[in-house]
This record gives C-alpha cells, sequence and structure tokens, in this order.
C-alpha cells in the first residue's frame, strides 16, 4: 500500500517537474513583463511606475486593477514602426525559411542517401558548428561579407569583381538572410535527414518500376513523404527567426526592421520598458500561432506514426 | 491443374522447339556484391505467353535475378536480351516489364485506389480508363471496400493484394512477381492463382514467378527453375522436375522423397542393378546411358507399396522388407514410416545406422482398424521404372 503511494508521488514529482519549470523560468517572467508592459514610464529606478504593488494591501490593488493602462498597447498599435517591424520581420524569416529549405534539402537529401558509414560524419559536420558561440560565428560573419572582407578578396582573386570594386553586403537585408540561413540551418536540415533517411529505397524503385522517371519520382513520392521533416524544419527556422535580434543588429542595415531590434532600441536606447515589454508580449501572441500550428501537427505525426 | 487440361496448354512447350525465340533471354549472367558472388554464370530462356517459376532457398539469387531483369541491378557479367534486343541500356522506367516487389513497396502516402492507378496514370491514360482499370483491379483482388484505405490501414495479406493489383494494372509484356502470395491463407491463396492463370493466359503476357511454395510452383507454371546458391539445377516442366529429378539436391528440394546412397551396377547383358548397404538385395533399376559408380536412388513415398506379405518375384518390381516405425496419419493419406531391419523397433534408438523409408498410402477407405500396425513386418516394392537413379 505505501509503496504505491510513495510511486504515486514520484509520478507525479516527475509529471509536476516540467510544469514547475515552465513556472519558475517562463510563466512568472513572462508575468512580470505584462505587468510592466501595462505600466507607465517614469525617471525612476526601475524605469517604470509600479504595478500591482501588494506591499500596499489589497486597496491600492483594486485601485491599480481598475487603473491599469492599455496605453502602450494603443501606442503600438498608432505607430506604423511597430507594425512594419513585425510584418518585416515576419518577411524576413519567411524568406529566410525558404531559403534555408531549398539549401537543406538538397543536403539532408545527399546525406540520406550517402553510404551509411558516411552518414554519423556528415551528421557531425551538421551539428559542429554548434560548438562554437553563436554570436562568435555571426561577428565571423561581419569579417566575410565587409567592403574588404573575405568575399570580396575571393571575387576579386577570381577575377569576377575588379580591384577597385567593393561587395556591399554587409548592413544590407542580404546579409541577414544570409546570417538567418547560416544560422539556422541545421534545424532545417536535421527534421529533413530524419524524414528522408526513413523513407524505404525501394518505393523510388516501384515508381520507376511503373514507369515513372527518376525526377518525377522525385516529386510525386520523395516529397510528399519528406512533408513531415519539412514542416518540422520550416517551423523549427521560422519562429525563432522572427525574433532574432544578434543578426539584423550586428549583419542589418540602418534600414533593417525586426521586432527584435526596435525592442532592444525600446529598452536600451530610450529606456522605455513599458514600450518594450508591450512589444514582447505582442511579440509572443504573434509568434503563439505558428508555435501552436507546430504542436498540433507534431501531435497529429505522433498519432499517425503510431 | 486447370490448364494443363486444355488442349492449347498441353501443346505450349516453346523451349523444346529449336526455332522459337525466347521473349527474355539471360545469357551467361553473373552478378557479383562485392567479393559475394550472387548469380553464378547461368543462362535462361523465357518464352512469349510463359508461366515461369523460379523455385529455391531463401538467399539463393532469384530477387537478384529479377531486379536485373526490372533494371534496379546490372549484371557484374553477361547481358539480358529482351524481344532479342539488349537492355542494358534502357532505363527502368521504359522497361516494359512490371515487377511486384517482394517488400510490397507501396506508398505509404496514397490510397489503394492510387497506388494502383500510379502507374497508368503515368501513361496519361484518360481518367475514366484508369478508374475502371483500378475498379477492375480491386475486384479481382477482392479490395473493393478497401480502395480509400491508406497502406498502414491494411492487414499484411491485404497489402500483398495491393502490391499485385499495381503490378497487375499496366498489363506489361513481361510480369515479375517476387513472392506475390506469401502472406495469404489457402483458400485466398488457391483462388488467386487460379486468377493469376487466367490473366496470364487472357492477355497474353509473359510470367516469371519467385515462390517457397512448391506446390504453388507446380500448380501455376509452365517450367520450374529450382535455384541453389546463384545457379541453376534444373529447369524443367513441373512433372519432369517432380519425375526426374536432375540430382539429389533437386530430389530432395521438391516433395517427399527416399534416397537410397548406393552404386549401380551395368553390364551389356543384365539389366542395370542398384546396391546398397542398406538394401538386403540389389534392386533392378531402370539406368539408360549411365555408367557404374556411386550414385543415389530416388523413390517418391506415394509409389511404393506396402504389403504384409512378400510380393511374388518379378523383374520390373523392387522390393525390400522392414518393420513399421511409425504411422502418421494426415487424413487423406497415411505415411508408412519402415525401418529396414527385421529388428522389432521397440526400444531401438532413432538414428540413421538403419534407413528408415517412408510410403505413402491413400486411404481410400475409411479405416476403422488398420490391417498394417505398428511393428508388423512389411514389404515395399515399386516399380522399378518409379526409381529415379540420381549421379549428381
Ligand atoms: N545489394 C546487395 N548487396 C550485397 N549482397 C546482396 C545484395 N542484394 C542481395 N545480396 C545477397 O545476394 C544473395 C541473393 O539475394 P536475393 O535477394 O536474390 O535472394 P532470394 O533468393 O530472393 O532470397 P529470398 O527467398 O529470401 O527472398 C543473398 O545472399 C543476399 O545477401
Ligand atoms: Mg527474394
Amino acid at each position: 500500500m505505501s509503496t504505491r503511494r510513495k510511486s504515486g508521488w514520484g509520478r507525479r514529482l516527475v509529471i509536476a517537474v516540467p510544469y514547475l519549470w515552465l513556472l519558475v523560468f517562463f510563466l512568472a517572467p513572462f508575468a512580470i513583463v505584462v505587468r510592466i508592459s501595462l505600466s507607465e514610464v517614469a525617471i525612476a529606478m526601475p524605469p517604470y511606475l509600479p504595478v500591482f504593488d501588494l506591499s500596499q494591501g489589497f486597496e491600492a490593488f483594486w485601485q491599480d486593477l481598475s487603473a491599469l493602462s492599455f496605453d502602450n498597447y494603443a501606442w503600438l498599435a498608432g505607430d506604423p514602426l511597430y507594425i512594419n517591424s513585425y510584418l518585416s520581420s515576419l518577411w524576413i524569416a519567411g524568406v529566410s525559411t525558404l531559403l534555408a529549405l531549398l539549401i537543406g534539402f538538397p543536403l539532408a537529401y545527399g546525406m540520406a542517401r550517402a553510404p551509411h558509414s558516411w552518414r554519423p560524419i556528415l551528421m557531425m559536420a551538421v551539428i559542429l558548428p554548434f560548438w562554437t558561440s553563436f554570436l562568435i560565428r555571426v561577428y565571423a560573419w561581419i569579417g566575410i561579407l565587409k567592403p574588404e572582407g573575405l568575399l570580396t578578396l575571393f571575387a576579386q582573386t577570381i577575377g569576377i569583381l575588379s580591384p577597385d570594386d567593393q561587395l556591399r553586403i554587409l548592413n544590407t537585408n542580404t546579409a541577414v538572410y544570409i546570417g538567418i540561413v547560416y544560422s539556422y540551418l541545421p534545424f532545417m536540415v536535421l527534421p529533413l535527414y530524419a524524414a528522408l533517411e526513413r523513407m524505404d529505397a525501394s518505393l523510388l524503385e516501384a515508381a520507376q518500376d511503373l514507369g515513372c522517371p527518376p525526377l518525377k519520382a522525385f516529386w510525386s513520392i520523395t516529397v510528399p513523404l519528406a512533408v513531415p521533416g519539412i514542416i518540422a524544419g520550416c517551423f523549427l527556422v521560422f519562429i525563432p527567426a522572427v525574433g532574432e535580434f544578434v543578426i539584423p543588429d550586428l549583419l542589418g542595415g540602418s534600414d533593417t526592421l525586426m521586432i527584435g531590434r526596435t525592442l532592444w532600441n525600446e529598452f536600451f536606447n530610450n529606456r522605455d520598458w513599458p514600450v518594450s515589454s508591450a512589444v514582447a508580449v505582442l511579440l509572443l501572441l504573434v509568434l503563439i500561432v505558428p508555435i501552436v500550428a507546430f504542436q498540433h501537427f507534431q501531435q497529429r505525426q505522433q498519432e499517425a506514426m503510431r | 491443374m486447370a490448364k494443363t487440361m486444355g488442349p492449347v496448354r498441353r501443346a505450349f512447350a516453346p523451349w523444346d522447339d529449336p526455332l522459337a525465340e525466347p521473349l527474355i533471354r539471360f545469357e551467361r549472367i553473373s552478378k557479383r556484391f562485392g567479393d559475394f558472388t550472387a548469380i553464378d554464370d547461368v543462362s535462361l530462356d523465357i518464352y512469349e505467353r510463359e508461366f515461369f517459376a523460379l523455385l529455391g532457398p531463401s538467399g539463393c539469387g532469384k530477387t537478384t535475378l529479377m531486379r536485373m531483369l526490372a533494371g534496379f541491378e546490372t549484371p557484374s557479367e553477361g547481358r539480358i536480351l529482351l524481344d532479342g534486343e539488349d537492355i542494358s541500356a534502357i532505363p527502368p522506367h521504359r522497361r516494359p516489364v512490371n515487377m511486384m516487389f517482394q517488400s510490397y513497396a507501396l506508398f505509404p502516402h496514397m490510397n489503394v485506389a492510387d497506388n494502383i492507378a500510379f502507374g497508368l496514370k503515368q501513361d496519361n491514360l484518360p481518367k475514366t480508363d484508369i478508374a475502371a482499370c483500378v475498379e477492375e483491379m480491386l475486384s479481382l483482388v477482392k479490395l473493393e471496400p478497401f480502395a480509400k484505405r491508406k497502406p498502414d490501414q491494411l492487414s499484411g495479406g491485404q497489402r500483398q493484394r495491393v502490391a499485385l493489383a499495381r503490378s497487375l494494372a499496366k498489363r506489361p509484356k513481361v510480369l515479375l512477381l517476387d513472392e506475390p502470395l506469401g502472406a495469404l491463407d489457402k483458400k485466398l491463396r488457391e483462388e488467386t492463382q487460379f486468377e493469376l492463370m487466367d490473366i496470364q493466359e487472357k492477355l497474353g503476357m509473359t510470367f516469371l514467378i519467385v515462390t517457397h511454395d512448391q506446390e504453388e510452383a507446380m500448380t501455376v507454371a509452365d517450367r520450374i527453375a529450382v535455384m541453389n546458391e546463384g545457379t541453376f539445377e534444373q529447369i524443367a516442366p513441373p512433372s519432369v522436375i517432380y519425375e526426374e529429378p536432375s540430382s539429389r539436391y533437386v530430389a530432395g528440394f521438391i516433395g517427399d522423397i527416399n534416397l537410397l546412397e548406393g552404386t549401380l551396377a551395368t553390364s551389356l547383358d543384365k539389366a542395370p542393378t542398384f546396391a546398397s548397404p542398406d538394401l538386403p538385395a540389389p534392386v533392378t533399376v531402370e539406368a539408360e546411358g549411365l555408367a557404374s559408380g556411386p550414385v543415389a536412388l530416388a523413390v517418391r513415398p506415394e509409389k511404393l507399396r506396402i504389403a504384409l506379405d512378400e510380393p511374388a518375384d518379378d523383374p520390373a518390381m523392387a522390393k525390400v522388407s522392414g518393420r513399421v516405425w511409425d504411422i502418421a496419419y494426415m487424413g487423406d493419406v497415411s505415411i508408412f514410416h519402415v525401418r529396414l531391419s527385421d529388428e522389432v523397433c521397440e526400444g531401438q534408438p532413432k538414428d540413421d545406422s538403419v534407413p528408415i523409408i517412408r510410403a505413402t498410402i491413400a486411404n481410400t477407405t475409411r479405416l476403422v482398424e488398420r490391417p498394417i500396425a505398428w511393428d508388423d513386418k512389411v514389404w515395399l516394392s515399386w516399380d522399378k521404372s518409379a526409381g529415379v537413379v540420381l549421379t549428381r
């Protein structure tokens, strides 16, 4: 009897741990951010008017609640800078995802078709960049893309660029695309590889046997069977890319609008914590749609596997 | 066995006709994977409208042979001719050959109907024709209620039938069936066998079928090739394979058979005799054109007669005595295991020191009381033409 109760508690604890984790490290900070977003700027430390301050008793708390201001959200809606930042973020993330897919698919396909003994090595090659700090890798791209950088040098050496010309890629959206695609490519390749590797090679033989030329067989057999990998990869690239800050900040130009950057400016340059908190909350809401869609998809996928 | 009764079928033996041109010709084909030889210098002619069966143990190279014909493996040596033309340069999707894969290889993202329609769609046939053909195939394999199911929602036997329907749908000139009926129950398997024979005859297709089921091979095939480790042991019509196996291997592979090792003695003036330490006396055999030497005598169990009394001496008959070791009642037949020794079986160890011969006797009457019981001394006799002398 007692052992069963114990194991019951053990199980509950095991289930509780991830929820506790979420509560402490996600929900609580998020609640704080939401709280700040409902406040107003003040010249103080921290730089906003306190809300929900329980130290002054419940009375004050209720007063606060009735006096809550959604001004910050109204402000976001009113200023095209924010809307444009959101839209531009979605656009840049979308284009980058597409590029990552176009580059990642052949990579993953090649890996899945490589001899068995090579595959662990190829897998390592895909994961290897993670061993270096993300920040350092993005910095390295500055050295490559800057006007007098390695890429210019290379282009001049092989003669497609005259010695007096320089490539103007750094500080443009192109550099941001390059940075995002480079940084998030492994997240595209790995799920694609998993999907393609699982595919039975005899399916393509069967298709050819039935009169289907190889290229057509690729489109009617390989691609549909890779769809789970394609969807997973796209979500895994798109979701973090929307909120990306480091890449647009280091590689993007002054006109590169991305919401992560806007948030940073609001927070550190304008010291407007309430507005930047509101931006963060909205960003999360924007991302919740694809995240929930992804979860839903994953669940269906798992059910189908059973 | 229906087709052997047809007058057309009886005359069908193009392999005996020196002028007949084969549809498929394997010309000294070898296939090596690394240093492993899967197919070892084989030649084979298959004729138009023939139903040809490959029979052999697992791993002997049956699938490999088919895959070379379908175009998924290239022969290491030799060439394959289709209608007299070398097909090595033709890619698989342009060969007029369809294959049913041993692993089925059904497209998991398509339902049953789409799987069957896949090959037809490649030919850009009108939609209505495709639909009609799919219907026909579905009813042929009795899967109409499952047309909209995905392969993973089907049982193993149903999947196998989808694979069969898919390969049949295009009505190719040559159809390769790699164990097409293995997962079906006996009744459905027999029905499908006859359907296959029917289709093959009606459409004039050429079938190359792999099977592990020798009964199936006997039923459907015009000719059977018995394979062993990448080579052909014997290529012949079922009755020849059964009645005149060319080697111990073939004899042992098809059906049940009694094999006695011994020596053949031939002389000009006397009928050839077979002597064996297992037999009390030499028996006369038919051994035309064979020289004296070590051989095996093979006798099918159903060709033996069993009696309590010694049969009268007859130059056309061979006989041997022993005691009944075991009787297996199989319903239609009983199998008598006779130990070739006059010792009482009771208490004897079961080992190979004394040979045991099996005789199959049809249970023509309802046996309430068996005339022959355990440990009875019995005489086995057979027509000397029933014994086959094997030199290989
Ligand atoms: N791609 C390959 N690489 C290496 N060896 C192979 C390959 N394909 C087949 N073999 C080997 O060739 C031999 C013949 O294989 P095959 O598949 O033709 O056998 P099979 O007669 O069809 O057997 P089964 O009745 O079990 O299907 C086997 O020993 C197999 O291991
Ligand atoms: Mg096989």
